[in-house]
């Protein structure tokens, strides 16, 4: 999967996004060289983190020497181009985000944010987890999850659909039912 | 005697105004039972299904912007006519959305694009903001809430979730009781709402507020059966 046709290794990066959020322990944790060397061993080749409104800065590493390649950003308009381009996105637990990469069918980490006062955010990643939509950490056990995760075992998700909102809603302004 | 019936008359008269809001009291609470009574009952049949209706759409930020596009997305907008959008004065990329879902049915097909109008609105509290200066705001976001709302007085309102739909939720309900409007307001719990519903949604819910109210998880409607899914 990672080698190319002519036997060069492609690119496999990995997204992490916190989005408008600031999380500096999940930008940290990904930052980390026990979450970035086991990054590597399951074969991607670049990190790249879109850090929000934190503050702790990742450091920049080209990967030449044979590491994963790392680069940041706080924010940008082009968050689909980048998930779309992603082998792997690791992102906080804010359902636009998560909804957002599961429609585009890629493997996904959420990790939750603790410090959140109101942490309901978690309660959606874990019934996806549950239903193995996707996996479902801390900032603690990230380095775990991507070293037991088995990417080949997580369920498609199928969008969940707004007709059956809209019809109750003709049926009770008493609009005829759609044909 | 005199003495007596002058008495009973002075008695008469400092109980006027005390009689006068029993009964504005008695008749307000009467309005009150009766619009609750009416909501969450079908309208029944339009008499005639063309005639559109005025729809006030509340945008939250993020996750909840997106869930209500969806469901625009799948309601036929002839019938939902004229639309007016309101998001909160601090959030520039909820409106930008749904101006973009605007264009595009304006490109697709003759519907016009003057059917749609955008607002904002001031929240009572913002993040991170000390409550000393919370009364204040709150006033001035319900004297602008309810200016918007005399403009817009719609017959539908469609929101999910950002608290910015509570006031405009409670005037809907207002203008329901003192007869200004008849209005159907449409509640959906956001999608991240597994456990529990939300603060707005607790509120709509519990004070009857919501002619309709959906939750997206089965847990949920079990532990809200009012609720549809």
């Amino acid at each position: 999967m990672g080698e190319a046709r002519d036997g060069v290794k492609v690119k496999r990066v990995v997204f992490v996004t916190v989005g408008t959020t600031c999380f500096d322990a999940l930008v940290k944790v990904a930052d980390s060289q026990e979450v970035k060397d086991e990054l590597y061993r399951r074969g991607y080749t670049d990190l790249l983190i879109q850090m929000g409104r934190g503050s702790y800065l990742p450091t920049k590493s080209t990967g030449d020497d044979g590491s994963l390649a790392v680069d940041y950003f706080t924010f940008s308009s082009s968050i689909a181009d980048h998930l779309r381009s992603a082998s792997l996105v690791i992102s906080h637990a804010g359902s636009g985000s998560i909804f957002e990469t599961l429609q585009l069918g890629k493997p996904l980490i959420v990790v939750v944010n603790e410090d959140l006062m109101d942490n309901h955010q978690s309660e959606l990643a874990e019934e996806l987890a549950e239903r193995k939509h996707l996996y479902c950490a801390r900032p603690l056990t990230l380095h775990q999850t991507i070293a037991s995760m088995d990417l080949n075992s997580l369920v498609p998700y199928s969008p969940g659909d707004a007709t059956p909102v809209a019809k109750l809603i003709n049926r009770f302004l008493g609009f005829p039912e759609e044909s | 005697m005199e003495k007596n019936s002058s008495f009973c008359f002075s008695n008469l008269s400092s109980n006027l105004p005390i009689t006068c809001l029993i009964t504005f009291i008695t008749i307000f609470l009467h309005r009150v039972l009766n619009v609750i009574y009416r909501t969450g009952k079908p309208l029944g049949k339009r008499v005639s299904p063309q005639r559109p209706l005025s729809t006030l759409i509340v945008l939250g930020s993020g996750g909840h912007t997106a869930e209500m596009i969806n469901l625009l997305l799948v309601l036929r907008k002839e019938r939902f006519t004229p639309r007016f959008y309101i998001a909160a004065a601090t959030d520039n990329m909820s409106l930008q959305k749904a101006r973009v879902l605007e264009n595009s049915l304006a490109d697709s097909s003759e519907t016009k694009g003057l059917s749609a109008e955008f607002m904002q609105i001031y929240r009572s509290r913002e993040v991170g903001q000390s409550y000393v200066t919370f009364v204040w705001t709150t006033l001035v976001a319900m004297a602008h809430a309810l200016w918007l709302m005399i403009k817009i007085r719609p017959q539908v309102v469609l929101c999910n979730g950002p608290g910015t739909c509570i006031p405009l939720c409670v005037i809907a309900f207002f203008f329901k009781v003192v007869g200004i409007r008849w209005s159907s307001i449409f509640y959906v719990e956001s999608i991240a709402r597994v456990k529990g519903l939300s603060l707005s949604g607790l509120l709509l819910y519990k004070l009857r507020i919501a002619d309709q109210f959906f939750v997206q998880w089965p847990q949920l409607q079990r532990k809200y059966p009012r609720a549809h899914m």
